[in-house]
């Protein structure tokens, strides 16, 4: 079986645009939205729920009042400033170390796990996607991500799926390494702009560092053609291959207002280039 | 007063937003928040100088007097200690710093010692800071908390990282009014709603942005009339203001008319906050 992450250093750089095509054009594949941070996959695929998956993370402390005696010990030991005037914890700070239960002399503090996120088994028109929401404020993402991951697997090899074809969050942080490690190729959707070219290089390094061969895809590439160029230099002195170029274009907003991937909406020059990328990647991926 | 522009999710505008408002409105500073991907500067073109590397506390294990007990991987909830027959490992990747496994061990063996995790710098006006978190590193939010110290007395914005996951809320925790930046489409919708619950929540002032305006359907719009969600500001989907974005040029210089519009919007912001 074989996975490819797409992702993009930054947001709203079309990764999601180009993952859905893909879905559409692949045979035999089970789509992961890793984005669980803001996923969108299934605005454009609407799925049918067939499963849900709790997901909880780490506990948060709570203080029982009718046991505190005020003393303030727990403040002087929990290290992130979660515990608020009146020996309250903030949830959203709690990171869940658990120190303060520990140094409570009197016992008033016990950890409670919450549910933080589910996770989805779907049915979609073009085959099983896996998705998932995270609890707002929760962190964990990376641990989402990784259940994503693991439930995509299953459902892959049980309906003898392929490939993993996996939407991976912006950044650089724990949920793209979670979304990355493992996988048989990174496609890295940029666009010729300083910015698009400095998260390029950071999420290149990211996929170097965790040894996964990149393949770039240059999203509006005609907005900016000297930038588009400094794009092509800086891959070709690293050695990744361009799978292709999408210009600056109205389809894929329309697309997405009718609910739909670029590659069903329309046959136009530009669902013409999203098809070429799949192809080049599909090539890369040895199959 | 502390102004975060944030949104749901990444390559709506937020920096746009941020860098145009700095340029436009006097005697304010900025914070780029946006730690895994501070993309401000490449708008200010600021020479940067580090004040400082962010460390946080990992324990180092005095294998002398460690007995295997096991205790402290037993207590630590990320997962990075494990106590293995004759040596304790650290997974200093994983580690939060919270002390734990100092405070349960029973022979004293555990001391700690600080990670780099990134670096704070600032541009020489020292009107402009921003977080750079180490490539590989998971750990945004203690970068943000101390990021947050340079903030200083005069009106700050911050740039969050997308999402609304903890980085995000570290960075809106504790400030006076958020600016959720949003394109009038389905997926912009869909990310606005997840950015309002949690001003909501956080009982936070907010007023929307709508960046590429005239490009979707009219799904923002309705949701900020139905909830009560201000529309502070439209900047039109236009081919030059996305060229000069190209470019890393704030478009408030390109278009100085802009300017005055950022007073404005800052004038409805004090008036909210108030
Ligand atoms: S569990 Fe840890 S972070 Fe949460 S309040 Fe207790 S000491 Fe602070
Ligand atoms: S340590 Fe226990 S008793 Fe003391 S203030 Fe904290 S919760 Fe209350």
């Amino acid at each position: 079986m074989r996975q490819l992450t797409v992702i993009s250093g930054k947001g709203g750089t079309g990764k999601t645009t180009l993952t859905s095509s893909f879905a559409a054009l692949a045979e035999n594949a089970t789509i992961a939205d890793c984005d669980v941070d803001a996923a969108n996959m299934h605005l454009l695929l609407q799925p049918e729920i067939i499963k849900t998956y709790d997901f909880t993370a780490l506990p948060t402390a709570v203080i029982h009042p009718e046991q505190c005696t005020g003393c303030g010990i727990c403040v002087d030991h929990c290290r992130f400033g979660a515990i608020k005037e009146g020996f309250e914890i903030d949830p959203y700070i709690c990171e869940g170390c658990g120190v303060c239960e520990y140094v409570c002399p009197v016992d008033a503090v016990t950890m409670e796990y919450n549910k933080c996120g589910e996770a989805y088994e779907s049915k979609t028109r073009f085959g099983p996607l896996v998705h998932a929401k995270l609890g707002i404020g929760e962190e964990a993402g990376g641990k989402l991500v990784t259940l994503v991951r693991e439930i995509a697997e299953e459902v892959a090899q049980k309906n003898n799926c392929d490939t993993i074809i996996i939407d991976g969050p912006p950044g650089t942080g724990c949920s793209v390494i979670a979304a990355l490690t493992g996988v048989d190729i990174a496609l890295v959707v940029t666009e010729p702009t300083v910015a698009g070219i400095h998260d390029l290089k950071r999420v290149i390094e990211v996929a170097e560092h965790f040894d996964i061969p990149s393949l770039v895809c240059i999203n509006k590439s005609d907005i900016n053609d000297s930038k588009r160029r400094e794009i092509e230099t800086f891959c070709t002195q690293k050695g990744i291959r361009i799978a292709g170029e999408i210009p600056y274009d109205t389809t894929p907003t329309e697309a997405m207002v009718k609910g739909k991937t670029i590659v069903e909406y329309t046959d136009n020059s530009f669902a013409k280039c999203v098809i070429e990328v799949w192809e080049k990647v599909k090539e890369e991926m040895g199959s | 007063m502390k102004i975060t522009v944030a949104s749901g999710k990444g390559g709506t505008g937020k920096t746009t937003v941020a860098v145009n408002f700095f340029l436009s409105v006097p005697k304010i500073s900025l914070l780029d928040c946006d730690v895994e991907e501070p993309n401000s500067n490449l708008f200010l073109h600021n020479d940067l100088e580090k004040v400082k590397d962010v460390t946080i506390p990992v324990p180092v294990i005095d294998e002398q007097k460690c007995e295997h007990c096991g205790k402290c991987a037993d207590f630590c909830n990320y997962n990075a200690l494990a106590a293995l027959p004759q040596k304790v490992m650290v997974f200093s990747d994983l580690c939060h710093g919270c002390g734990g496994c100092s405070l349960v061990c029973p022979n004293d063996a555990i001391s700690e010692t600080g990670r780099s995790i990134g670096d704070i710098e600032r541009s020489f006006s020292g009107k402009f800071h921003t977080g750079l978190l180490n490539i590989g590193e998971a750990m945004a939010s203690p970068l943000i908390k101390e990021l947050k110290t340079y903030a200083g007395e005069n009106t700050v914005i911050m740039d969050a990282p997308p999402g609304t996951a903890c980085p995000m809320i570290t960075t809106v925790e504790d400030t006076d009014y958020c600016i959720l930046v949003t394109e009038p489409t389905p997926f912009g919708l869909n990310d606005l709603k997840l950015a309002a619950e949690v001003v909501r929540e956080m009982k936070i002032p907010a007023g929307v942005i709508i960046n590429r305006a005239g490009v979707g359907d009219g799904g923002v719009e309705e949701y900020c009339h139905q909830t009560g969600l201000p529309i502070i500001m439209e900047i039109p989907y236009d081919r030059r203001i996305a060229v000069a974005y190209s470019e890393g040029i704030p478009f408030v210089e390109t278009m100085p008319q802009w300017k005055e519009k950022f007073l404005q919007m800052f004038e409805t912001i004090k008036e909210a906050v108030r």
